[in-house]
């Protein structure tokens, strides 16, 4: 067995042994239920689709996805068991990409639980079941980008807490770097070439075409580029301050 | 007696403070070393760049021919380590954690089972065996934490305070232990407790402020004092020569 997949089975069964894998599932299946009904209007929209579900995973993800990533590494360094992993005979992108993946593998099973808002769209009206499961892989792909900056940052400190309220920071301004509240920042003193380039970044835009269905190419490869990135990053960082 | 660890001029600095600096020393297989010295001299710095946890700032560690900057894996694949304090994922019974080790350390086939029940049987964590581990006192997490570091019986072992809260039989199976595993492997202990240098290894080494201050046998060390003390002629090693006949004797 690899290292790579000890690492991830370690980690994804650590969910299950504590109560945070039982309240974050619980709390997600019952905020998508609230997001979609209330503030979706999947009722009133008379259409059977789950547009209304999906619109809304971006700013599930920006709270939730953190609460997830934020002790991959944090806790290592608190309880100092990050003497122990690297210590190991154990590469640190094995041990970085294994635990990244184990906590994708958790979102993905939170995200299947969600099932029962696909068989009330199918009992109610006659969706595009394609388009929902295109939905649903997009939704995916997405969290794991949220979830690769959430491990970064968890990189960098021993508290959770700092971990949690600096990964929404920068998730946030990732959903948001197409809109003015991001862009105003560089709008004045850097060339437009940046700005777009910001603007391009933004979680929002590339989760338009998904939600409706729509698997682009470069969206695809955006978010997998953005995860390749900040997981890159976090080996970097747990090399250089493994000990600090 | 081959040489398991050679450590050449080792020297480890944080920002403006040395916490080593030039430490030079070699452990054979068969022997055991015991790694004395007070707190913050730079004991576990060293145990932690011996086992690739640190980088030095200057000096080569050699583990079984391999530089361990060079070649980390396979420094890593050859010693046992219990860093300090034991760390151990608490959530985890002592069974999965065990398991999981095993599954890092490559133990495949039908010698997996046996080596861990082997281990479990001869720590003496059986009847914690399916308790998570941060329900454990302190002597059974430091226990899973040897545990740990012997399981895959490494060629090399570095144990830092192995039997700290440990109660007295503990201690003492824990003694055996190491010097049943003496004969074939190199092992390095960090220990406060002096008579265990007298018990159990052939060789100790004291550092203070980042230096070495003495490398002999402890039969030398003990020659130190003229009341045949250890406790004695540790605290001279440590306070300084000159100082020799003004050391208060509480």
């Amino acid at each position: 067995m690899s290292t790579l997949f000890s690492i991830y089975k370690r980690e994804f069964t650590s969910y299950f042994v504590t109560p945070v894998a039982y309240v974050f599932i619980v709390i997600f299946l019952f905020m998508t239920g609230i997001f979609t009904f209330y503030l979706g209007a999947f009722y009133e929209s008379n259409q059977a689709d789950l547009e209304p579900f999906f619109r809304f995973h971006p700013w599930l993800y920006l709270f939730l996805i953190p609460a997830i990533s934020m002790r991959l590494w944090s806790d290592e360094r608190k309880s100092g068991t990050i003497e122990l992993l690297m210590t190991l005979p154990v590469s640190i992108t094995d041990a970085v990409v294994g635990k990244f993946l184990a906590a994708w593998t958790f979102t993905a099973v939170a995200l299947l639980l969600t099932f029962p808002m696909w068989l009330t769209v199918n009992y109610l009206g006659d969706p595009d079941n394609t388009v929902i499961l295109a939905s649903y892989i997009g939704s995916l792909i997405m969290a794991g980008g949220f979830l690769a900056i959430g491990s970064c940052i968890s990189a960098f400190t021993k508290s959770q807490v700092i971990a949690f309220v600096i990964s929404v920071v920068i998730s946030f301004m990732f959903i948001l770097s197409g809109f003015p509240m991001v862009l105003d920042l560089f709008q004045g003193w850097a060339p437009q070439a940046i700005v777009d380039a910001i603007a391009s970044f933004s979680f929002l835009t590339h989760f338009t075409s998904i939600k409706k269905g729509v698997i682009d190419i470069r969206d695809i490869i955006y978010f997998g580029a953005l995860i390749a990135f900040w997981l890159y990053v976090n080996v970097v960082i747990i090399e250089a301050k493994k000990a600090s | 007696m081959s040489e398991a660890i050679k450590v050449q001029s080792l020297k480890k600095s944080f920002g403006p403070i040395h916490a080593v600096r030039g430490v030079s020393f070699d452990v054979n297989h068969g022997e055991v070393l015991g790694f004395l010295g007070p707190n913050g001299a730079g004991k576990s710095t060293t145990m932690k760049m011996i086992t690739g946890f640190l980088e030095p700032t200057a000096g080569t560690v050699i583990v079984n021919g391999h530089d361990v900057l060079e070649n980390p894996l396979a420094v890593k694949k050859s010693i046992g380590y219990l860093p300090e304090g034991a760390p151990a994922y608490g959530e985890m019974t002592v069974k999965s954690f065990l398991n999981f080790i095993a599954d890092i350390r490559q133990l495949t086939g039908s010698g997996r089972q046996k080596r861990i029940d082997e281990v479990v049987d001869r720590i003496n964590i059986r009847n914690v065996y399916e308790q998570s581990i941060e329900t454990l006192s302190k002597g059974y997490k430091r226990r899973v934490g040897i545990a740990q570091a012997i399981l895959h019986d490494p060629d090399t072992l570095i144990l830092d305070e192995p039997t700290d809260g440990l109660d007295p039989n503990q201690k003492h199976e824990v003694r055996n232990l190491i010097k049943e595993m003496a004969q074939d492997k190199a092992i390095i202990i960090s220990t406060h407790i002096l008579e265990e240098v007298d018990a159990v290894c052939s060789r100790a080494i004291i550092i203070a402020t980042g230096e070495l201050l003495f490398d002999g046998t402890p039969t030398e060390l003990i020659a130190k004092s003229d009341r045949n003390d250890i406790d004695h002629a540790f605290r001279l090693v440590t306070s300084g020569k000159s100082d020799a006949n003004k050391e208060p004797t509480s």
